[in-house]
């Protein structure tokens, strides 16, 4: 077993600014299961998108050997021809066509360009009979759930003669029995002699189903770990995962916390698009005056969802659940229900959900609360100008004046910007996602410092990050939420990265 | 850079690049007409212009308010073809010619309410609504009746005769003036209200509005409302022009007020342009006709395929900065 049917090596991928990749190795024996592992941003999925061609040859360095030969992918076409598939998180179907057709896409069984329906079906059923799904093979996708849509993937791949299948977090969407079939199908994969590549955060399914890990961090392999000889424990993992130096990145800060300011309790939400999935289950927590609170969870862990169910109910069905503010019981319906009990959220999509691109500086900073700004209905535009201006001094917004587009800043500038918007609704709590994604190291220091001057002037703040380093250097205390579970909640004294790590992928018992 | 430099001009901001180049154009067919025709660089061409389109462009101004908001509203020709209708039947029966026109712009604003509640409320595609709406409104000017009513009510009457004296031989019809007034309000509201900014906010992301907690259903149903409404004032303003109602008046008015809007330089995605910009537009459609008619030998559908053509460049130019601004 010692014949390796893939090696990347000293692969290096450089976007605009940030090493994504450097000198990353990576070797996957044949017909074993190879896990990757590693935090949000470690380069997990840009090392599978130079492997499938998504980054073509050339856009990167180094080598990919595969099959014993040496591979210069120009697309996913030519991955494909190779035999390497890859499933991706967000599933690559089509709603409104059937299994069979989704199956065979691109694909057709056709006789002189005519389709040949009977065989399409015929073969899509052998192929659904091989990953266990019972479907009409002409039922639409839209009627399947998102546990049978994933066997669907792996039954199109299979129809594509695949040997290398890198599947991108497969159980991140699925519930427990998904899961569990779905790991199934991989061990009989395998067993068939098909070699897999998974990438999962959910570590103990990784050391239940891999014969080997290689683990990534910021863009480098930490180390490949075999299952078999070397002793691995999930411990084991998580230390290669996070092992990283606090440097002085973060502004100094002693609070002065005062009172309970809004408290969630029992909050639980469900998917839009699957029924019955709980996104968010029973979460509670608690924010304080002039405290900065952390919320750490990996991918999918319902972070996000939390928060948008709480604004004013923007994501999620049947959410239910209790809110106070200031200790009373408040009823949130809607976003101006949000505002006006004095919470604002700043998305982590900020192009898309925070901000109007084509609007000026001005115009997006008075959005949320124009109500301040204006009289009957009338908008003082003097003031709204001088607000601006105030905002632009203040949070040092480089731009050469507030009539400038936003949509032409730069995402530290745009991230000032949507600050801006929900200080001037004059909030008592700010919940920020994902504050500073996507901003480079410098105003990713300034933001810290407006975080901190907000919690000095007494607001609660809650911030939402991937970035574990980040929230130990500026929380006062730290919740972690896996699967829709707040699973811990440790003071700042006492958290270290391996200790939320542990609790980020502590999996329901 | 949120700026644009033009020859002569120097440095303006880019969002007012499509209204000058609207400007610009108008001026140069001005003075083209002027240097190949006798008689036509006079102010009253100009005027002449105003009023021969004035319902256009109280139509054009509501369709303003809907394209700013991403939406569109196919209806307006029908509803403008139905207000005369309705106020054709009405003052033959006899009625008050003010009560009439009350009616008839509630009728106008009812419709684009109902359409924009259905728009909100069942997140149906607002192409789609209007279309029924369009077609609901002109099949209803038929159940009135099938020929043309003529009207001779003698405030109406006096409404089409009167010609307001400007001086220097110039003179314009009321029309002109409710027109201008509509425009001046409208202007009014999008730039200085609130409701004017839910407009452009609902326009440049539907889904950040909502965020900012924003009234977005309401602005949405508001704009059709005001669209409604302008159809109907629209409609009075044909009627005292044409001094009948009749199914068939105003067939394919909504595209030529789409097409104002659009070579006025408001994106049809929403979000950005100007009032001025669709006044613009209305007076480069109506200088369009006047060449024609003053060149005599050309038949009337070249005003179409000059129409066709301008919107052709003014859509590859919108192109052609919404691409560069996105960089």
């Amino acid at each position: 077993m010692t014949e390796h049917i893939l090696r990347m090596s000293g692969i290096t991928k450089t976007f605009p600014g940030v090493k994504a990749l450097q000198d990353v190795n990576l070797s996957v024996r044949r017909g074993e299961i190879h896990a990757i592992c590693g935090e949000n941003g470690a380069g997990k999925s840009t090392l599978m998108k130079v492997l499938s061609g998504v980054y073509p040859h050339g856009d990167y360095e180094g080598e990919i050997t595969f099959e014993g030969r040496r591979c210069e992918f120009g697309g996913i076409r030519d991955s494909e021809h190779a035999g390497i598939v890859i499933i991706h998180q967000e599933l690559a179907l089509s709603p409104q066509l059937s299994i069979a057709e989704n199956i065979f896409l691109g694909n057709e069984r056709a006789r002189r360009g005519v389709i040949d329906w009977n065989r399409t079906n015929y073969e899509a059923a052998e192929l659904m009979k091989r990953v266990g799904l019972r479907e009409n093979p002409t039922t639409p996708i839209s009627d399947i759930g998102v546990g049978k849509q994933q066997l669907v993937e792996i039954a199109k791949a299979l129809s594509k003669e695949v040997k290398l299948l890198i599947l991108d977090e497969p159980t991140a969407a699925l519930n427990d029995d998904d899961s569990a079939h779905l790991l199934d199908l991989l061990r009989g994969l395998r067993d068939e002699g098909i070699t897999c590549v998974i990438i999962s955060h959910k570590l103990n399914e990784v050391i239940a189903i891999a014969d080997a890990v290689t683990i990534i961090r910021d863009g480098r392999t930490i180390e490949t770990l075999n299952m078999a000889t070397d002793d691995v424990t999930e411990d084991r993992i998580i230390s290669g995962m996070v092992g990283r130096a606090l440097d002085n990145r973060f502004p100094p800060h002693e609070g002065t916390i005062g009172e309970e300011a809004f408290r969630i309790e029992d909050w639980t939400v469900y998917s839009p698009s699957q029924p019955g999935r709980k996104v968010v289950d029973g979460a509670g927590l608690t924010l304080r005056r002039g405290e900065i609170v952390g919320l750490a969870g990996l991918m999918g862990a319902g972070r996000t969802e939390l928060a948008m169910s709480v604004f004013g109910r923007t994501y999620g069905v049947n959410i239910s659940g209790k809110l106070y503010k200031d200790g009373k019981p408040i009823e949130i319906r809607n976003v101006q229900d949000a505002i006006g009990h004095g919470i604002a959220y700043a998305t982590e999509d900020r192009k898309r959900y925070g901000l109007n691109l084509i609007e000026d500086i001005k115009r997006n900073i008075s959005a949320a609360g124009l109500k301040g700004l204006s009289k009957r209905g009338w908008v003082n535009e003097n003031e709204e100008y001088r607000v601006a201006e105030r905002f632009r001094a203040g949070m040092n917004i480089k731009a050469p004046g507030v009539t400038s587009v936003v949509g032409k800043l730069s995402g530290g500038n745009q991230q000032k910007v949507v600050l801006s918007k929900w200080i001037l609704t004059e909030p008592d709590v700010l919940i920020l996602d994902e504050p500073t994604r996507g901003i480079d190291v410098g105003a990713k220091y300034e933001i810290y410092t407006i975080i901190n001057r907000l919690a000095d002037q007494g607001k609660a703040v809650l911030v939402i990050s991937s970035e574990l380093p980040e929230l130990l250097g500026l929380c006062d205390r730290i919740y972690t939420l896996s699967e829709g579970r707040i699973t811990g909640e440790v003071p700042r004294a006492e958290a270290t990265q391996e200790r939320l790590m542990y609790l980020m992928t502590k999996g329901q018992e | 850079m949120t700026t644009a430099t033009i020859p002569g001009v120097g440095r303006v901001p880019r969002k007012y690049v499509p209204v000058l180049v609207t400007a610009v154009l108008f001026l140069v067919m001005f003075a083209a007409g002027g240097i190949r025709y006798e008689d036509f660089a006079t102010g009253q061409i100009i005027l002449n212009v105003f009023i021969d389109n004035a319902f256009l462009l109280v139509v054009a101004v509501g369709m303003t308010f809907v394209i700013l908001t991403g939406g569109i509203d196919l209806s307006v020709g029908s509803v403008v073809a139905l207000s005369t209708m309705v106020a054709a039947t009405l003052l033959k029966h006899g009625w008050s010619p003010w009560l009439v026109i009350l009616i008839v712009l509630l009728i106008g604003a009812v419709l684009g309410l109902g359409m924009g509640a259905i728009i909100h409320y069942f997140e149906i595609q607002p192409f789609i609504v209007t279309l029924a709406g369009m077609f609901l409104a002109r099949g209803l000017c038929f159940t009135i009746d099938t020929e043309s009513i003529s009207i001779d009510n003698s405030t109406f009457v006096g409404f089409a005769q009167t010609r307001i004296d400007l001086g220097g031989e110039m003179w314009v019809s009321p029309s002109v003036l409710i027109a201008v007034a509509v425009v001046l309000v409208a202007a009014y509201i999008l730039h200085y209200t609130r409701f004017g900014r839910n407009v452009y906010a609902t326009g440049g992301s539907e889904q950040s509005a909502l965020l900012m907690g924003l009234p977005v259903g309401r602005t949405k149903i508001a704009v059709y409302t005001i669209s409604g409404f302008c159809s109907a004032l629209g409609g009075m303003l044909l009627s005292f022009y044409m001094l009948s109602g009749y199914g068939l008046h105003a067939v394919g008015m909504e595209l030529d007020a789409i097409a104002a809007v659009v070579i006025g330089g408001t994106l049809l995605t929403g979000g950005t342009g100007f009032l001025l910009g669709t006044v613009l537009g209305v007076l480069v459609l109506g200088l369009i006709q006047t060449i024609i008619s003053f060149e005599g030998t050309l038949s009337s559908w070249w005003t179409r395929i000059f129409i066709g053509l301008l919107l052709f460049v003014f859509i590859l130019l919108q192109r052609l900065f919404s691409a560069r601004s996105r960089q």
